[in-house]
């Protein structure tokens, strides 16, 4: 079943395939996924490692092409876009985390997270501020004139977060936000995606990370490039009567 | 219960509600409350077992009260309790004997179990959220446990996914 790509959609693929070429062998890494995003909407990408979710996400942030299908963002076509129109695209309205971070090595933590509002169009002033609000979320305040190098790598995926957040895109894409982080830095990641949802943005994320995953409102699981299971998540069944004891039973 | 009311009486001899006020402050709102009737029977079975030994002790304008004490084998059980390794989780076997039977006899389809329980399980960590949310967040004892709840969920949802990949 095609959907056809809706004017209202943020994202909307139809039958979109990639299929690497390893050595010349054909590898099918997405194989048809169909699949539409409402604004809004917080959407979490499951899936086993080569299940093809990594690749699916960053064809929707045109950081790789697809093989053939279409993809429409916003309701127009995007996937025949050429990499300066996609650039202008993301640095208009999407935000994107990597798995690897990307930062720019030469620059200072602060100006990496200030550039892309100022490539955006923000004042000096206006990416300054939004900057220092981005890093005191995430606990980096400390951290504004270090060089990425210099930075452990839970602290460089904080980084990459606040970067991506920096233009207030309508769209926020992430590629395992928090697979390097630990429980804590982990509780500060989430609680900015909750916020940036909260706030309207649409949020869809790749992750292995139940966490990330159990605030999400929709799941999708990709098995070998395919769409498996798409569905909300709501509360479960037993809903806790309301205190911790009600969830981790502990018994002596 | 038996032990950590053991534990509770190493600390000072009390009275079986100043237990449950003990248990509910230490543990906030991570520790299921327990009733009163309840803390009676387990100190009635740990005097009994020679564990603990009440001693009455008289009130003005009251009924006496029962103090109990720690026994020199109540303090015995308790170290034996303290130096042992606790019992690690065990598997949610209930799933994978559906998982692993429900195909053989045409009774579910094993995507749609895998797909069905991962709603569930993050349905789960919903609610854990949630509670997270309404806990005070100096409530360390709280916060950990819930903390640990999500890290067993995510422990289920990743060994879901090996079933998915490595049953046909």
């Amino acid at each position: 079943m095609t959907p056809p790509p809706v004017a209202g959609s943020v994202i909307s693929t139809v039958n979109l395939v990639k299929i690497y070429s390893n050595g010349g062998v054909p590898v099918p890494a997405v194989r048809g996924v169909d699949l539409r995003v409402e604004a809004g909407e917080f959407v979490a990408i499951m899936g086993p490692s080569g299940s093809g979710k990594s690749t699916l996400v960053h064809m929707l942030g045109g950081l790789d092409s697809r093989t053939s299908g279409e993809i429409w963002l916003d309701g127009r076509r995007a996937d025949t876009l050429g990499e300066s129109a996609w650039a202008l695209l993301r640095r208009r309205k999407i935000g994107f985390v990597f798995q690897f971070f990307n930062l720019v090595a030469t620059m200072t933590v602060a100006d990496n997270v200030e550039l892309p509002a100022l490539l955006a169009g923000a004042s000096a002033r206006e990416a300054r501020e939004r900057r220092e609000r981005l890093l005191a979320e995430l606990g980096l305040t400390g951290r504004a004139d270090a060089s990425p190098a210099q930075l452990a790598g839970g602290e460089q995926q904080r980084v990459a977060l606040a970067r991506a957040l920096a233009n207030r895109p309508s769209l926020l894409l992430a590629d395992e936000p928090t697979g390097n982080l630990d429980s804590r830095n982990t509780r500060d990641v989430l609680r900015l995606i909750g916020e940036v949802h909260r706030g309207g943005q649409t949020v869809v994320l790749v992750t292995h990370d139940a966490r990330v995953a159990g605030m999400a409102d929709r799941v999708i699981s990709l098995l070998d490039g395919q769409v498996v299971d798409d569905g909300t998540v709501g509360a479960a069944r037993r809903r806790p009567r309301g205190t911790a004891g009600d969830v981790v039973e502990l018994r002596g | 219960m038996r032990l950590p009311l053991l534990a509770l009486l190493a600390k000072e001899p009390a009275h079986g509600y100043e237990l449950k006020q003990s248990l509910e402050q230490i543990f906030g709102d991570a520790y299921p409350s327990p009733n009163i009737g309840q803390i009676y029977v387990t100190l009635g079975r740990l005097e009994k077992d020679g564990l603990v030994r009440a001693v009455d002790v008289e009130q003005s304008n009251r009924p006496n009260k029962k103090v109990y004490y720690l026994t020199a084998p109540g303090r015995e059980a308790l170290d034996t309790w303290a130096d042992e390794p606790a019992d690690g989780p065990r598997i949610r076997d209930e799933f994978f004997m559906k998982l692993v039977l429900a195909p053989m006899t045409g009774l579910a389809d094993r995507m749609v179990l895998i797909n069905r329980q991962r709603r569930h399980y993050l349905g789960l960590m919903r609610d854990l959220h949630d509670l997270a949310e309404r806990t005070a967040q100096d409530d360390r004892v709280a916060l950990l446990l819930i903390e640990g709840a999500m890290l067993h969920l995510q422990a289920d949802l990743d060994w879901l996914e090996r079933c998915q990949e490595e049953l046909p």
